[in-house]
This record gives structure tokens, sequence and C-alpha cells, in this order.
């Protein structure tokens, strides 16, 4: 099963809107609650940061018996240095976003502590691409 | 104990009335979203100063029944709405977080 949805860059109202649709989704095909609770963590983060570090961009979501994956992918500034990027802490939200309660820099560490496999591709001036994968089995 | 109980005991405000016989035996406190995302367990209430459309999101998604908001703060309407959809009961205390913490802290530890 395949699922796409848009992500409106600053729109905060509508983010989370992707990661609700997946959770019933998965619910309805009986996924254990566990899985559910690790994708809808990952896939939350991921595209709030599409929201507040990018410029919107686009959610695919695959289904299948084994695997969830869900690729993230963003026109955005790109991620400089992925390391310092992947440190509990590390964060360059603007104040805008720091006063909404974002910034603390666990975002990206949680979509690692919640998934399977985690890649991310990103090219300066370009965009990110987060492809994360959930194992069913 | 139940959400309807620590409403009477901590004298909290309802404005969207959930999950009120909700066994609550735990809770969260944090204003940090992603600290929340990553660490509040579900069947918790979470209690926060944060009033935006995100903390309904991040409850429904973390199948966290109740949000206390605290010092009187008001959510957004926006975030109310959802409430209701979400079936999230929005509670509001008058007190800071600490107090609320300690109160909640002493009811179900
Ligand atoms: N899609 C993206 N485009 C550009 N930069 C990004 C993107 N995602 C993350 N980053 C960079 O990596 C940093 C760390 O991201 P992470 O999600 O861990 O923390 P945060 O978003 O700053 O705060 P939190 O997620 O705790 O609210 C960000 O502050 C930003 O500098
Ligand atoms: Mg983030």
């Amino acid at each position: 099963m395949h699922y796409t949805f848009t992500i409106e860059q600053g729109n905060f109202t509508d983010a989370g809107q992707a990661s609700s649709s997946v959770k019933r989704t998965l619910k309805q095909l009986g996924v254990d609650p566990a899985n559910i609770k690790r994708t809808v963590v990952a896939l939350f983060e991921a595209e709030i940061n599409a929201v507040a570090h990018a410029y919107g961009g686009t959610i695919d979501v695959d289904i299948d018996d084994g695997k969830i994956v869900m690729v993230v992918a963003d026109q955005g500034p790109g991620i400089p240095n992925i390391d310092l990027a992947m440190q509990e802490g590390w964060s360059t939200a603007s104040a805008k976003v720091r006063e909404m309660g974002y910034g603390a820099g666990m975002g990206l560490p949680n979509i690692k502590k919640n998934t399977d496999d985690l890649k991310i591709d990103t090219k300066i001036g370009v965009g990110t691409t987060l492809t994360m994968t959930v194992n069913l089995v | 104990m139940t959400v309807k109980e620590i409403i009477e005991k901590l004298d909290l405000k309802c404005l969207n009335e959930a999950n009120l016989d909700a066994e609550i035996k735990g809770a969260y406190s944090s204003d940090l979203l992603s600290d929340v995302m990553g660490n509040a367990r579900s069947g918790q209430m979470w209690i926060t100063m944060q009033t935006h459309k995100n903390v309904t999101a991040i409850a429904a998604l973390k199948d966290i029944p109740a949000v206390i908001i605290v010092r009187g703060n008001q959510p957004d309407e926006d975030m109310l709405a959802h409430a209701k959809e979400e079936d999230i009961c929005i509670l509001v205390s008058n007190e800071p977080t600490f107090i609320v913490c300690g109160k909640l802290y002493e009811l179900i530890k």
C-alpha cells in the first residue's frame, strides 16, 4: 500500500496530519501497537523538521507485510553536518520555533531510536531526504 | 485514579470532557515537544504550558488521554477544536507546573 502527503512550509497548524492518518491506517491493518508507536514518533518528527527547518516537501509511505518505509523529502537548506545534527541537544531552530517548544535537538535522535533503519540524503541548498524503515517482523 | 477524580482533587477546570473514566497511573511534564514525543508513555497525563495545536496532535499520536495546562493559560481555539475531534481531555490549573506535579504525584504515586 502506498500513501502520499504534502508538507507545507511553516504550516505547524496542520503538522501531524500525515502521522495521524498513517496511525489510523496501521490500526485498521492490525499492526501491533508498539510498531505503530515507533512509526508515528519517527514520522511526526520528520514532518515537523520539514516544516520547521525546510520549505515543506512530500511524504511517501509504503506498507507491506514485513515493513513500513517512510520517505520524507524536503526542499530546504540541507544539513551541513549530519553527525552534529544527530547529536541530542544540537539545534539551529529559530526563536519562533523554540517558542512553540521545538528546538530541543531531540527529533533526529528520536527517529534513530524508533526506526530499524534511517538513511539521510542531504544536499546543501537543495534539500534533505529521510528514508525511515520500521520492520514489522 | 481516574481523570475525573484528579479534576476534583486538583481543582482543575475542564475545557473538553473526554476520557473522564480513564485510569491514570503516571504523568509526564515537559514543554519540549520532542521530549514528550520521545519519552512520554501512552496512558499518561501530560502537564505543560504549551497551548497550541501540536500539543493535541502529539497527545493523539501518543495516546495521552488528558493534558493539564498550567498557570491558567488557555488553549488556542484550534487546539481545543482538535481536542474535541480527537477526544482528548483538556484541563487548566491556575497553579504553576511544580505545584501541579507535586500534587498529582502525591495522588497517583
Ligand atoms: N529537514 C531538515 N532540513 C534542514 N535541517 C534540518 C532538517 N532536519 C533537521 N535539521 C537540522 O538538524 C538539527 C537537529 O534536528 P532535530 O530534529 O534533532 O532537533 P530540532 O528540530 O532542532 O529540535 P526538536 O526536534 O527537539 O524540536 C536541526 O536543528 C537542524 O539544524
Ligand atoms: Mg526536530
